[in-house]
């Protein structure tokens, strides 16, 4: 967090009111490459790229994480920790052949016979 | 007995109690939507036949922008505290109020709107999905509005006794705010242009 003198809150605000105009605008992109012709893997990383940009201008200057105590910055990476577990669970299941290895053996032994 | 840490920082976080206990909670918020999130993708990813219907991108944008401002209306109110401009505060702490109104008045068309095409939250996983999200996430955004109603309203007799932790409780709450803001930034992609 900033000092609190009168000046250095206004110069604070001066930088929030940038970060506001680079949100505004970063939203129009989201939804003008929305428009584009773009495959639906290009449009996913493309429009979670910009978000990321959006979401890390919220959390470094409104949140102001780019001046914090290392007690939340921990904190925040234990919790980055486990949702990259959570997001990975989807990806985990495209190897989970429970339930149709039984069905492939069996394939397998009736074309044998 | 008062409670230690309202305003000093405590010696071995380096902060005082209220920044950490929103901390914890947001980082238990983080989980809470991210379980949200890991369903859709699980869900989208696994069925081939996915409908996606068309949704109100115009209202969403405005709502996106009434957020993003809100996010600013709600620093502002606690920088004029710090400058111990209360009257600041209660300007941008009553605009950010109505900007919040404003956000659920535009969902409420929004649902309304889709209610009205048959959409419901059974008509398929994408529109359970959607309304599950959506819906925890505006429940969160009227969640904001009581707490801001009520450091505007009665817990506003604070700043004349202890003006320090009256500051830090804006500041707690404004955390709260910009994470409401922050998961509204992924879940209008999400939702609405993939």
């Amino acid at each position: 967090m900033g000092h609190d003198s009168p000046e250095a809150i206004q110069a604070e605000i001066k930088k929030y009111m940038m970060v506001f105009a680079a949100l505004a605008g970063l939203t129009v992109v989201t939804v003008a490459v929305s428009y584009l012709d773009l495959s639906i893997a290009g449009a996913v990383v493309v429009a979670m790229i910009v978000a990321s940009i959006k979401g890390t201008l919220v959390a470094g200057y409104f949140m102001h994480l780019l001046d914090e105590r290392f007690t939340i910055y921990w904190i925040l990476a234990l919790t980055m920790l486990f949702f990259a577990v959570l997001m990975f669970l989807p990806a985990a299941t495209v190897s989970d052949h429970i339930g149709t290895s039984t069905e492939v053996a069996q394939e397998g032994a009736e074309e044998h016979h | 007995m008062e409670i230690p840490y309202t305003v000093e920082p405590r010696p071995d976080t380096g902060l005082y109690n209220a920044k950490l206990g929103i901390w914890l909670f947001l980082a238990s918020e983080v989980m809470l939507f991210g379980a949200l999130f890991s369903s859709y993708v699980l869900l989208r990813t696994g069925n081939p036949n996915w409908v996606q219907h068309p949704m109100n991108v115009p209202m969403a944008t405005l709502n996106t922008m009434i957020l993003i401002s809100s996010s600013v209306t709600v620093i502002l109110a606690w920088a004029g505290l710090r400058m111990k401009n209360f009257a600041q505060f209660r300007k941008y702490g009553i605009l950010t109020l109505l900007l919040s109104f404003g956000f659920m008045v535009v969902k409420g068309i929004e649902y309304n709107a889709e209610f009205e095409l048959g959409l419901f939250p059974w008509t398929d996983n994408y529109m359970a999905v959607y309304f599950t999200m959506t819906g925890l996430h505006g429940l969160h955004v009227i969640g904001g509005i009581v707490v801001l109603g009520y450091l505007l309203g009665p817990g506003a007799k604070m700043w004349k006794t202890k003006p320090e932790q009256f500051t830090n409780r804006v500041e707690t709450f404004g955390l709260y705010w910009h994470f409401v803001d922050l998961v509204w930034i992924f879940l209008f992609p999400s939702l609405y242009l993939l």
